[in-house]
């Protein structure tokens, strides 16, 4: 069902904390060990011991590195992963009726029984969100482990996707976006959640906490540091072991 | 994008085979009998032929059949629906030509019309993504049917309109060109939109998110040899249009050099086609600092 | 056709048949895993939501584990060699040929020269099996990694403040306002690190991150120092400056907690002169500000002066801290002085002084828990300074590392912030003072075993290892004079000094677990040349190699004998108090491996195989008197042994009823207890013990009856170590223990009793204008050391190591993407990938730690990434210095406690013909003994 549902109950999705993430890749193989025997077929790896090993990852961590002129540059970690957009043009795109956006949580999934491997949907995607198993011949994506967070046989605090539960730092938020309570919508709202190549229209589910700004980037007068310098215990020349004196006996 | 043989065989070879329909639906050439029959042999085998060629594309062929069930929503669906269709009447009215001896014109209109709006369809699956801004332009659908049209009339022989369809089909292609080589400026995605870091600073990928290879790479990142791009674009065009149309206007006809003419259109064809996909940007590239 | 309906999904399908809880092994972080079985294969593997060091997160090494328990390079049964050393030819045998290969090796050895066998073991975690083994073998030449790895870090932070950073303490998380990290990339300990970066983000906290490279930890810094590598010691002891100049330190903590009121003698004509004042106990002496007498430091209700001078018989003491004030307080300590060396300008330094100032002295927290110290003086609320800290190889992989180490735990003692609320606090059986550990011990006996410990805390010149002509007694050179304090030996000269015969020759070379021949070895090149070499009778200059791994390791090529261990999912371990142990600074805890799959090879868990092969050679304490095996294997001996009475490998359920907390006798069912608790045990510290453990009656107790002390050991922090003088004194040439002339200096300079800033060996060294730049290696979050490339998962992620180039060195040599450069030092050339970096220290040039492989190893393709344009630094880095006139072999290592000095390298680099695009220098390829893995994996198929 190629056509998106007018209204979802829930907006599920993921707030993750550019601050915090520091590129571990963590959640990249969690999410691999999750999804390769889980939801769908598995995520192979092509030539995996070889000299071009090539395999499916739903998410992957970029690395980034931002300078503005004349002042230190930095780096950002930056995992990408399907987005779960309210307008998601993946399925749209989809002839065979694969991909779907479901109407009770607006996760985007494909029913692989249906795809034929067109990668179309891939195309579709402006974020990279979707990889072609070459195995297989279908095509996957992050479920936001749909066969977690509602799974009646996993303990309840455990019910959410593989690369939150796992992630050291605690960068990665689940939650309901559609809720305006949620933590997710609260820490978007608070932060300034940033929402990805907005002009293509896709209106991504996911938003994006941007790295808080740096006492070695940004001119120091915009960041609160609420000391001067230190001024010496005495002016005295010589006068440190007196004013040592002094402070001892106070103690 | 990656040019792969298999979308550049469907794309070049189904456009011209719809393409030849639409003038045989049309009545041109009011062919009949054997010589109709190889007239429809050739724009089915096309049609075809180019069909089959996609299907090599895809990952799980056993599911092609499903492709037809979305037409609401999905232009590929609407292509493959729109295909079997206009083969299905142009079939009809071939039978009446090749072995009944009747021009039944309204069900040749009906297919002609059918076939141009197939090829319509395939140049929205382009036309329609967003994120490969050179596609994502009006120009496409009008680029895709004018291709399809002048390889038809070549193939129809249909000398003055192919001559005029070549001669417009070049200036087309060359504006395509020239206006698809700033879409993706005017779509103003940069790195910056891409990551949201823009306010930041430059943003630049430090290091990928593997050291190997991935689909999306392969698939959608494809910048090997673009670098000969406007060699080819010179080639392309000389071909496609130009070496027919003089073939056409300055030699009387001969099939020896009606053959050159097809052959060299096709070639033409075939290298446009490649640039098509191989000069088309993803946006996606951004996220790996590549375009 | 109609549009198809959302289809119907399970969204509670099976998981597993069966969850069994162990700890990871895929680095040394040591985390609970939860493994998920499904049809007796492992299925998915999380962390352990009840674990104390992970609480349920995992990283990419752990959640890939699955990869690496099925990695293809997993060695499959004892293999002999057959063809020449470095080719990888081998011959599968039986366990039994095995053994008896070893023994007739070994047994002779322990016979007549005990210190013929050199038995080293790398990144394993059970040196307390380990070393016990070798000094009931007899020989002198054992330790484990820490000589290359970290051993500056804990030697300084151990004669300090008695523990270091890592499993020797962690900053107080939830406390700390304001958090600086030195020199860590992914280190240990790489997830409770990032959980608690995560926590101080959510509170709000600032980090700043002191590294030159901008990657992982740093990237999320909120601030980045990115200083020149070598100089953190200068940095910190400007920081040390300001607070002193200031007078912004923690008086009252000084005075109560550390020996900065002990009275020093400071009469340069005394042979005393430097070492503490002494009563006839021989305890230190303080003078009481009320009487200006001395007293023992450990009187109670004495306020003791840290300021003045007291004259016995016509010599001067003073007190600790007034020497220290008056060495800091110089002009070549401000931050004017230092700061173009470090590469920070001294607006800053002095501001992040005046942040750490202003935190620890304006935002101080407390809490309200009443707690009684070693004097029995009360206190109704414990106070903290929450600035914290933590470091690791950045700055200690350095020939100064020692002593910059002591200046960040310097710094740390003046903010009053270790073991206080929101500051640096222990993790038991830490904080423990060097006079609680053994000293080093090297008297070999045929046929016994060794007359201690081997390793050890030197106290003064009489407990270094040498021979009764003043030679080195190990074969490592530890314990001398050239690094007097090598308190974890120095595995990374053992090779080179056993092929120079320097200063002897050993029969058998017997590893585990580390990657000798490839990229644990500084000069990986020379080596392997090293390891193959043959004297002029056609034998190898070292004669015999016994080589333990579970995989297919370069090193396996270099060895007469492979004995293959298990992977970590198919064996016992004990995660042991008498070891590294996993506890967090509010608990005691233990953990375990076993076997959660039984292995489907010929292998053995090597531990087990050290005990049969102990047994074998009628090791004491191995076999009972009938001479049968004391311990049928390792899980026997973990839940059987004791090292002293009542304390064993595990404290957890302890005793026949299994309810003994740290002592009590050996439990028969005690791995069944820690298995059906999730593999570990954990044991909460009394609130009124938690913090101000060294001094803290209640912790001591509480330590005591856990069995990590037999007797409460309250001590002092040691601004000014007095073992660090003692050898000074000698170098000045006190006492009878002297050191060798050529040595004299080097002594006298470096083993300063309080902080100090030399430059790195290297830099005193080479030409700088030649060598302009440092370069360094950092470790990459998502693989450890060698052992990933073998898995398929992580292979992918960092299958390559571009060399990162600071953008100021891109442009100066015109650089531009996908550019190879060679990049020279004094001992070599290696060609290499070079990426442009910005966010980097702009003489540095940096790379991924051990992603370059040797072709034919680790069951890769001959052409794989990892031996194309994989490449290792390793192979600029000597192990010496450049000889001298002296003609001695000068170690390119930390000159006290002998630490690897990977990091003071310096090169130059020039751009290169990218030619073939394969890095340089290339090694012949080694034959696989396990062949090459499968083509296409898609793991989870058949779930």
């Amino acid at each position: 069902m190629t056509t998106l549902p007018a209204h979802t109950e829930k907006k599920l999705g993921l707030a993750i904390d550019l601050d915090t993430c520091v590129g571990c890749h963590a959640c990249v193989i969690s999410c691999k060990e999750w999804n390769t025997s889980n939801y769908g077929a598995p995520l192979s790896d092509i030539d995996a011991y070889g000299a071009e090993p090539m395999g499916t990852f739903l998410n992957r961590v970029h690395t980034f590195e931002v300078k503005a002129d004349g002042s230190n540059a930095q780096t950002v970690h930056f995992p990408k992963s399907c987005l779960h957009c309210e307008d998601a043009p993946c399925v749209t795109v989809c002839p065979t009726g694969a991909s779907y956006k479901r109407s009770e949580d607006g996760i985007v999934l494909v029913n692989e029984v249906d795809c034929m491997g067109c990668g179309l949907c891939a195309w579709a995607c402006p974020y990279g969100a979707r990889e072609l198993d070459k195995v297989e011949g279908v095509m996957k994506k992050c479920t936001l482990c749909v066969d977690r967070i509602y799974n009646k046989n996993i303990p309840e605090e455990d019910r959410v996707p593989s690369c939150v539960r796992t992630c050291p730092a605690g960068a990665r938020h689940f939650g309901d976006f559609a809720d305006p309570q949620s933590s997710v919508s609260k820490l978007a709202a608070e932060r300034g959640g940033l929402v990805l190549m907005e002009a293509q229209g896709t209106k991504p589910v996911n938003r994006y906490l941007p790295p808080r700004p740096k006492a070695d980037v940004t001119n120091t007068a915009q960041i609160d540091i609420p000391n001067p310098y230190l001024k010496p215990a005495s002016s005295k020349p010589d006068g440190f072991l007196g004013w040592l004196d002094n402070a001892l006996e106070k103690i | 994008m990656h040019p792969a043989p298999s979308v550049i065989i469907f794309t070049s070879l189904s456009g011209l085979g719809f393409g030849l329909m639409a003038w045989l639906g049309f009545g041109f050439p009011p062919v009949s009998g054997m010589i109709a029959f190889w007239f429809f042999l050739i724009a089915y085998v096309l049609a075809v032929g180019g069909l089959l060629a996609s299907v090599f594309h895809l990952g799980n062929p056993k599911n092609s059949i499903k492709a037809f069930s979305q037409w609401r929503s999905s232009w590929l669906s609407r292509e493959g629906i729109m295909a079997v269709v206009s083969l299905l009447v142009m079939a009809i009215y071939a039978i009446g030509l090749i072995f009944l001896e009747q021009r039944w014109q309204v069900v040749g209109w009906v297919g002609a019309a059918f076939s141009l709006i197939t090829i319509y369809t395939t140049s929205m699956i382009y036309g329609q993504m967003k994120t490969v801004p050179r596609w994502n332009m009006s120009l496409t659908p009008p680029l895709f049917l004018l291709y399809a049209l002048a390889g038809g009339a070549l193939l129809a022989g249909q000398i003055f309109p192919a001559i005029l369809l070549l001669v417009a089909l070049t200036v087309l292609q060359y504006i395509s060109w020239q206006i698809g080589d700033a879409r993706f400026e005017q779509a103003h995605h940069t790195i910056e939109t891409a990551t949201g870091l823009g306010n930041l600073g430059k943003v630049r990928l430090l290091e990928s998110p593997h050291s190997s290879p991935n689909y999306l790479l392969k698939e959608m990142v494809h910048i090997v040899g673009r670098k000969h791009a406007q060699k080819l674009r010179i080639i392309s065009i000389v071909l496609l249009g130009i070496v027919p149309a003089v073939i056409l206007v300055l030699v009387p006809f001969n099939h020896m050099l009606a053959g050159i003419a097809v052959l060299s259109h096709l070639v033409g064809l075939f290298v446009s086609r490649w640039l098509f996909f191989a000069e088309a940007e993803h946006v996606v590239g951004l996220y790996y600092d590549k375009r | 056709m109609p549009p198809i309906a959302q289809p119907a999904l399970d969204t509670s399908p099976h998981v597993s048949d069966e969850i069994r809880k162990t700890t990871c092994y895929m680095c040394a972080c040591r985390c609970g895993i939860n493994v998920h079985m499904q049809d007796g294969k492992i299925k998915y593997i999380e962390g352990n939501k009840d674990h104390p060091v992970n609480k349920g997160v995992l990283c990419a090494k752990g959640s890939a584990g699955i990869m690496q328990h099925y990695s293809p390079a997993r060695l499959k049964a004892p293999m002999k060699r057959v063809g020449e050393r470095g080719s990888g030819e081998f011959e599968e045998i039986s366990w039994e040929e095995a053994f008896e290969i070893a023994t007739g090796w070994l047994a002779p050895i322990r016979e007549n020269t005990p210190e013929k066998l050199a038995f080293f073991t790398g990144r394993d975690q059970s040196q307390s099996l380990t070393s016990w083994w070798a000094q009931a073998y007899g020989t002198p030449n054992y330790a484990a990694h820490g000589g290359f790895c970290s051993v500056n870090m804990a030697a300084a932070g151990i004669y300090t403040m008695g523990g270091a950073f890592w499993e020797f303490g962690a900053p107080d998380w939830e406390r700390a306002k304001l958090f600086m990290i030195f020199g860590v990339a992914e280190d240990h300990d790489s997830n409770p690190i990032k959980m608690g970066l995560g926590r101080l983000k959510e509170r709000g906290a600032k980090i700043i991150g002191v590294n030159p490279v901008r990657s992982g930890y740093n990237a999320i810094a909120d601030e980045w120092v990115g200083i020149t590598p070598g100089t953190d010691g200068l940095f910190i002891l400007a920081l040390i400056h300001e607070l002193l100049k200031a007078g912004k330190v923690d008086l009252e903590y000084l005075q109560r907690y550390t020996n900065a009121p002990y009275l020093v003698n400071s009469d340069p004509k005394s042979p005393e002169f430097g070492l503490f004042l002494r009563n006839k106990d021989d305890k230190p002496l303080v003078l009481d500000r009320k009487t200006g007498k001395p007293v023992a430091f450990d009187k109670p209700n004495v306020k003791a002066d840290m300021v003045g001078t007291y004259k016995l018989k016509g010599v001067t003491h003073r007190p600790v801290f007034q020497i220290l004030a008056a060495k800091y307080l110089t002009e070549e300590h401000t931050p004017e002085a230092v700061a173009e060396q470090c590469g920070i300008s001294a607006e800053r330094i002095k501001r992040i002084a005046a942040e750490l100032a202003h935190v620890a002295f304006e935002e101080e927290i407390t809490i309200d828990q009443p707690w009684t110290d070693w004097k029995g003086e009360k206190h109704d609320k414990m106070t903290g300074r929450p600035v914290a800290f933590h470091a690791m190889r950045g700055i200690s992989a350095h020939s100064n590392g020692f002593q910059t180490c002591r200046a960040l735990h310097l710094l740390q003692i003046l903010l009053g912030s270790v073991e206080v609320p929101g500051g640096f606090r222990f993790k038991p059986s830490y904080p423990k003072p060097v006079e609680a550990h053994p000293k080093p011990h090297c008297k070999v006996t045929p046929g016994a075993p060794l007359d201690g410990p081997h390793l050890g805390y030197v106290r003064g010149p009489e407990d270094l290892c040498l021979t009764p002509d003043g030679g080195a007694a190990r074969i490592d050179k530890a314990f001398t004079w050239e690094n007097p304090m090598s308190a974890h030996g120095l595995m990374h000269m053992v090779i080179s000094n056993a092929h120079a015969g320097d200063p002897y020759k050993i029969d058998t070379l017997f590893m585990y677990m580390a990657n000798m021949s490839w990229n644990s070895s500084m000069n990986s090149t020379k080596v392997m040349d090293m390891l193959t070499d043959k004297d002029k009778n056609g034998n190898y200059v070292i004669p015999r190699i016994i080589y333990s791994d579970a995989y297919s390791s370069e090193m396996v090529a270099f060895a007469d004998l492979i004995l293959p261990d298990t992977t970590y999912l198919e064996r016992h371990d004990c995660i042991s108090l008498l070891d590294r142990p996993i506890c967090e600074a509010d608990a005691i805890a233990d953990s375990i491996r076993w076997p959660v799959v039984e292995p489907d090879r010929d292998v053995r868990c090597f531990q087990s195989v050290l005990i049969e092969l102990g047994a074998r050679l009628g090791l004491p304490g191995m076999v009972n008197e009938d001479g049968s095996a004391t311990y049928k294997d390792y899980a026997d001996y973990i839940q059987n042994h004791e090292r002293r009475p009542g304390v064993g490998p595990l404290a957890g359920f302890r005793g026949k009823d299994g309810k003994g907390k740290g002592r009590g006798e050996p439990n028969p069912n005690q791995i069944d207890a820690y298995i059906e608790n999730g593999g570990f045990w954990i044991d909460h510290i009394p609130k009124e013990a938690a913090f101000f453990k060294p001094w803290n009656k209640a912790y001591q107790d509480w330590a005591v009856e856990r069995g990590l002390f037999d007797s409460p050991q309250p001590y002092l922090f040691q601004l000014y170590v007095e073992p660090l003088r003692k050898f000074q004194l000698a170098a000045e040439g006190h006492g009878d223990i002297q050191p060798p002339d050529h040595l004299r200096q080097q002594v006298k300079d470096t083993m300063d009793p309080l902080p100090i800033w030399y430059k790195p060996f290297e830099e005193g060294i080479v030409d700088l204008e030649e060598f302009p730049l440092h370069a360094l290696t950092q470790r990459p979050a998502a693989m450890y050391h060698s052992w990933g490339s073998q898995n398929a998962w992580l292979r992918q992620i960092h299958g390559t190591n571009p060399l990162y180039v600071s953008g100021e060195i891109f442009a100066e040599h015109g650089f531009e993407d996908g550019d190879w450069a060679w990049l020279t030092s004094r001992h070599g050339k290696i060609k290499v990938p070079v990426v442009k970096m910005d966010a980097l220290n702009a003489k540095t040039v940096w790379t991924w730690n051990a992603i370059g492989k040797r072709s034919g190893a680790w069951a890769l393709d001959e052409k794989a990434p990892e031996t194309q344009k994989g490449f290792l630094l390793n192979h600029l880095i000597s192990e010496l210095l450049p000889p001298r006139e002296d003609g001695m072999r000068w170690s390119n290592s930390d000159p006290i406690t002998g630490q690897a000095a990977w990091f003071d390298l310096r090169v130059k680099i020039e751009k290169a013909d990218p030619g073939d695009q394969i890095s340089q220098p290339h090694t012949k390829a080694q034959k696989s003994p396990v062949g090459r893995g499968p083509k296409n994996v898609a793991y989870g198929e058949e779930f």
